[in-house]
């Protein structure tokens, strides 16, 4: 058996005089990850509070597919496939970011400027299509009747089952009314009339369950107001919680996407200028790269938790 | 970097893009074997399902795109200590109370 003993002495100067990377990165880098560490922590409580709401509301949480269903110049009715779209993007600035680094590692400037300038274009599609989104969800598409007690009622129509189980779609207000063309109603009254000349029309409470036609003078004997798109206080879609709750998180993380692609830009007109190549290194386009995969990673989970779940 | 080529990047892209997709298409499709309750009805398989592939491509982006992978341990432990301590703990604390308010207020 051989013993080998090491001794290394080490002076206090050495030690605690700086120029040492106790965790193999710089300064800078390390910042960076524990901002993103204390970010994260801030999306979970985001999420957590979400989740919360949802789980105590388990019974009346609108239902995803049925908010999110447009699709630029196709319409409404196709759910997930835009928010996937957005996901992709997103993704895909990604890995053109990983490439603009890996350049960087190379030293080879024009290979960087290429792949920074897509990612900076992916952001700006992404964000551009949250903005549609947005339009949307605030414009409202169907509309809805609240009842004294805050809650929200949609007009359906029997669509047809799936697993053993009656299957509704929502009616739009303005197609309410019967044959007498698009009847608008604005205020209760006109939506009473409209919604009794469509007898086929049923109504849906707020805790899903479906009321037959005849029921709607008991329905109507409660109601509060007309409600038409989306804002902090009511919704069409059903509880207020829903609304506020999309708005905070992914207002939160739109405005994140935001940052991300005005750091970008900066980053992107110094590599133009040539300011990492005097410096002899690109170690700014990885750590504005951490931060970008970072916004993609928030966006997978408020893509799971918004749109999938 | 040590393991650099850009064939890695892409077979990540590919992997994301893959469980991205199956994510959309069990979304839109919804199959019925995987609507069975979990947990005494706490979660479908389905839900269960997308949160373990929202696992999995964190765990790629930070690893492979963020090249945690590639980092000293002890950075890495680091930065994804607080959050495995402290994810769970929100989780547990939604959860738990959640189902409390929710049996107390009737909804």
């Amino acid at each position: 058996m051989q013993t080998t003993t090491y001794t290394e002495v080490i002076s206090t100067r050495a030690l605690w005089g700086g120029g040492r990377r106790p965790l193999g990165v710089s300064y800078g880098k390390l910042m960076m990850w524990i901002f993103i560490l204390s970010d994260a922590l801030t999306f979970s409580g985001f999420l957590a509070a979400y989740g919360f709401s949802r789980f105590k509301f388990v019974h009346s949480w609108p239902e995803p597919d049925e908010v999110f269903s447009h699709v630029p110049l196709l319409g409404g009715g196709y759910p997930m496939i835009y928010v996937a779209f957005m996901t992709f993007v997103l993704i895909f600035s990604s890995v053109t970011m990983v490439l603009a680094v890996h350049a960087g590692h190379e030293m080879r400037k024009n290979k960087v400027v290429v792949y920074l300038f897509l990612t900076i274009i992916g952001g700006g599609v992404f964000l551009s299509s949250q903005a549609w989104e947005w339009y949307h969800f605030i414009k409202g598409e169907a509309g809805a009747l609240q009842l004294n007690d805050g809650s929200i009622v949609h007009f359906v129509k029997p669509k047809g089952m799936r697993d053993g189980r009656a299957v509704y779609e929502k009616i739009s207000l303005d197609a309410l009314g019967g044959s007498s063309g698009r009847a608008v109603a604005h205020t209760l009254p006109e939506l009473k009339r409209a919604f009794e000349a469509s007898p086929g029309v049923q109504l849906r409470m707020a805790d899903q369950t479906v009321l037959a036609h005849n029921r709607g003078d008991a329905v109507f004997a409660h109601a509060k107001a007309v409600v038409r798109g989306a804002n902090l206080v009511k919704n069409e879609y059903g509880l207020p919680q829903f609304a506020d709750f999309f708005f905070f998180i992914t207002g939160f993380h739109g405005f994140h996407v935001f940052t991300g692609v005005i750091l970008n830009v900066i980053v992107f007109l110094n590599v133009l200028l040539g300011t990492y190549e005097g410096r002899g290194h690109y170690e700014m386009v990885e750590k504005v790269g951490l931060y970008w995969h970072f916004v993609d990673l928030v966006w997978v989970f408020v893509f799971t938790f918004f749109y999938l779940i | 970097m040590a393991d650099g080529g850009t064939a890695a990047i892409w077979k990540v892209f590919i992997v994301l893009g893959i469980v991205t997709l199956a994510e959309v298409l069990l979304g839109i499709y919804r199959p019925e074997f995987l609507t069975v309750e979990l947990f005494s009805g706490f979660i479908s398989l389905l839900d269960f399902t997308f949160i373990l592939l929202t696992l999995y491509k964190a765990y790629c982006i930070v690893w492979f795109f963020m090249h945690m992978k590639h980092e000293y341990s002890n950075l890495r432990l680091t930065i994804t200590l607080p959050l495995y301590i402290l994810i769970p703990y929100l989780i547990f604390i939604l959860l738990v109370e959640s189902t409390y308010v929710r049996d107390i207020l009737g909804f």
